[in-house]
């Protein structure tokens, strides 16, 4: 098979770093705040290596949208196995607003330019959980999408996806070209080990802007405030019914 | 070279049994009445209560005590003492009851003294560093305490979610952080102890440098609650690094092991935090019953490294380039690095599971042994040869850093023909290589009589001086760490 697959992998603080809402609410701190690759990411990367390991893709292509350090998060993958990355820069001002529909321009833009005939990706990202670029990318490529899949496999020009939805498991068949967002329990990532990570440093990662795209990332989107989730009170013990009734009475739930 | 002396009576069947009841009293209903007026609500006699304290993490020792008490003050614990000492009554002080050694439950029906209400943090100084804490304070919850303010606790053990700080000192806890930070020796200031009489001795100082008279704190230190109850600790506890990377690697032979060691000191250095090993049984027992993933090929031994320091793209370029060198030597088979704190935690587990996942296989008979570091493995090896299929595993793990090996050797269940074979045997092959037959666990009740395989006569002759001089009824944690027969 000569396909070539896209996979979109996004820097995110880390899963257990605790997170701290920036003094003005903003945002949240992000300085000197362990990074690493989206957990979701890293399943879609896994499943793209899997399907090379299966002869039935060709070529992987990482890409990362976001400033110099997304490099690191594009050489993990292309140490999970990957053969290229591709950096489209993006920063300051541009980076903080940037989200799903830009993004999803650029994935676009990127799957026409690289001639992608399938593009993977998280189902969502852990910093924003929108949950929005899988889709909002096969609607601008006007390719079909299984999203939220536990289970892919490619049946001669088409796919079958399995998905997660809310009444259990769906399973569908779609042509290729095409997008799938990655689900949890679609694989397990491999560690990515030393002699795959020493050839990493020996692959190549493009550098791409945008406006090379033709893609205008500013946002349409203004963030008001970002509070923390209200702190949870402690429960009270009673000793008797009565004891219970009362409070309830007391705190106007009854 | 050390010969052990005989044992005299009792237990020459095994000397790491219970020995004969001691002439303590029993409990009395005054008593309890005594207790029940000191600590309302905090004196328990349900059987089913005391359950959970009266057996050993390991459920190898199992005692009958009849009173579990759980102060939350000093005072409350002189005051226990006070009575104890004058009533003749034996205690077995108790923190989170993970020790290894049958230290930290009664043998016949002593109190449990438990700290787990003594769990308030003190006092912290963010610009010294140093902590004071009541000693029932859970190690991770310290941690946790601690990295909120940018610090860390000096040491780190997989029990971390439920000992004591109080049971770590009076056990000299070693961990997996020794080999950066140091023991308990260096990073506890100051503590506080009641002795045996209810006599309070508040050492408690929170000073870096304090040469002024004898260092009284060293005897506490590793006295597995035998010579006085720890009630506070003040230690001093390292800044928290900014950067922290484990390396997982697996390698063809203890020899090749040993020369990763000897590079990684040389070209890691001062960011060195952790070195630590298991061989390829434990990596088997680990995916058969925890059911957790080799993160690499198959190796005969596998290695975690921790670096923590205060930059992290120093840290990643030292790391990297000592990678690249043990790779292309071929010290190293195969290996994985993680950066993200997931992940760190992934490489970890499988280290700090090992004791876990031994606990499926049946009765575990656990050795921790202090040797050169070179001859770490061929104890290992030896006894494979010696038990033969008497044993179902013989393996091998720990700090090999600092010369720790960890033996454990399972059997379906609890063998006294495989224990035989096992001791002496093991204690002597550590004598003759003068080892230590107890690192970091201690000698709590299983290992008391083995002493003399470490420690010369005339040293431990000193030892039971000073615990009759300092617990002259013997009623701190009687049957434990001293031997039956003192010569």
């Amino acid at each position: 098979m000569s396909a070539r697959v896209l996979v979109g992998v996004k820097r995110v603080i880390d899963y257990a770093v605790k997170i701290r809402v920036k003094p003005d609410h903003t945002g949240v701190v992000t300085d000197g705040v362990k990074h690493s690759m989206n957990p979701f990411c890293e399943i879609a990367v896994e499943e793209a290596v899997k399907l090379k390991e299966k002869k039935l893709v060709k070529e992987v292509v990482a890409v990362s949208c976001g400033p110099q350090q997304v490099q690191e998060t594009i050489r993990t993958a292309l140490a999970m196995g990957a053969d290229r990355g591709i950096h489209v820069e993006v920063s300051g001002k541009d980076y903080e607003t940037l989200g799903p529909l830009q993004v999803s321009k650029i994935l676009a833009a990127l799957a026409k330019k690289e001639q992608a005939d399938l593009i993977i990706l998280g189902k969502q990202a852990i910093d924003d959980d929108c949950n929005q670029t899988g889709q909002m990318t096969a609607a601008l490529l006007d390719w079909p999408q299984g999203t939220f899949a536990s289970e892919v496999n490619i049946e001669a020009d088409k796919l079958k996806v399995v998905r997660e939805v809310d009444g259990g498991l769906e399973t569908i068949k779609i042509k290729l070209p095409a997008v799938v967002t990655a689900d949890l329990r679609l694989n397990t990532p491999r560690y990515a080990t030393l002699p795959n990570i020493m050839k990493a440093k020996k692959k190549k990662i493009a550098n791409v802007k945008p406006a090379d795209l033709g893609v205008d990332v500013s946002s349409r989107l203004e963030v008001l405030k970002v509070d923390e989730p209200p702190q949870r009170q402690g429960g009270v013990k009673v000793e008797t019914v009565n004891d219970l009734v009362r409070k309830l009475k007391e705190a106007g739930r009854i | 070279p050390l010969k052990p002396h005989p044992q005299r009576n009792g237990s020459e069947r095994n000397p790491g049994a219970a020995p004969p009841r001691l002439p303590f009293s029993r409990v009395t209903r005054e008593d309890l009445a005594f207790f029940r007026t000191l600590l309302p609500g905090r004196t328990i006699t349900d059987p089913d209560l005391l359950k959970s304290s009266n057996v050993d993490w390991l459920k190898t020792v199992e005692g009958n005590s009849e009173v579990l008490l759980r102060p939350k003050t000093t005072e409350e614990v002189s005051q226990i003492l006070r009575h104890c000492n004058e009533r003749n009554l034996a205690v077995c002080p108790q923190g989170g009851n993970t020790g290894l050694v049958g230290g930290s439950v009664p043998v016949f029906d002593e109190i449990i003294l438990s700290t787990s209400l003594m769990n308030q943090v003190i006092t912290f100084d963010n610009i010294s560093g140093i902590l004071t804490c009541q000693a029932g304070c859970v190690l991770e919850n310290l941690s946790n305490y601690l990295e909120e303010r940018d610090f860390i606790m000096p040491l780190d053990l997989g029990a971390k979610g439920s000992c004591h700080i109080g049971g770590n000192v009076s056990t000299n806890a070693g961990g997996l952080r020794l080999l950066r930070y140091g023991s308990l020796r260096g990073t506890v200031l100051g503590l506080e102890v009641v002795l045996a009489d209810g006599r309070i001795l508040n050492c408690l100082a929170t000073l870096r440098k304090d040469n002024t008279g004898y260092d009284l704190k060293q005897l506490f230190i590793g006295s597995e609650g035998t010579l006085g109850v720890i009630t506070a600790v003040s230690i001093l506890c390292p800044r928290k690094p900014k950067a922290v990377n484990v390396a997982f690697l697996g390698c063809s032979s203890f020899q090749q092991l040993l020369e990763t060691f000897q590079c990684c000191r040389g070209m890691l250095g001062e960011i060195l935090s952790a070195f630590e090993f298991f061989d390829a049984s434990c990596m088997s027992l680990l995916e058969k019953h925890l059911k957790l993933t080799n993160p690499i090929t198959e190796s005969p031994f596998y290695i975690v490294i921790e670096t923590a320091g205060s930059n992290a793209t120093h840290d990643e370029e030292k790391l990297h380039k000592f990678l690249e060198e043990v790779m292309t030597s071929s010290l190293v088979t195969d290996g994985t690095v993680a950066t993200e704190a997931t992940k760190i935690k992934a490489l970890w587990s499988l280290r700090e599971r090992v004791t876990e996942a031994l606990t499926h296989e049946g009765y575990t008979y656990k050795y921790d042994i202090s040797l050169p570091v070179e001859k770490i493995y061929d104890l290992v090896q030896d006894m494979r040869g010696h038990l033969g299929d008497m044993a179902k595993n013989v393996v091998g793990y720990g700090h090999v850093g600092d010369g720790n090996l960890h033996l454990n050797i399972t059997s379906p269940s609890k063998d006294p023909a495989l224990l035989a074979a096992i001791e002496p045997y093991v204690y002597e092959w550590t004598s003759e290589w003068k080892g230590s037959i107890s690192a970091e666990h201690g000698l709590g009740l299983k290992k008391r009589n083995y002493i003399y395989y470490s420690k010369p006569s005339e040293a431990v002759a000193l030892m039971g001086s000073i615990k009759a001089m300092l617990d002259p009824k013997g009623i701190l944690n009687p049957y434990k760490t001293l031997p039956d027969n003192i010569h």
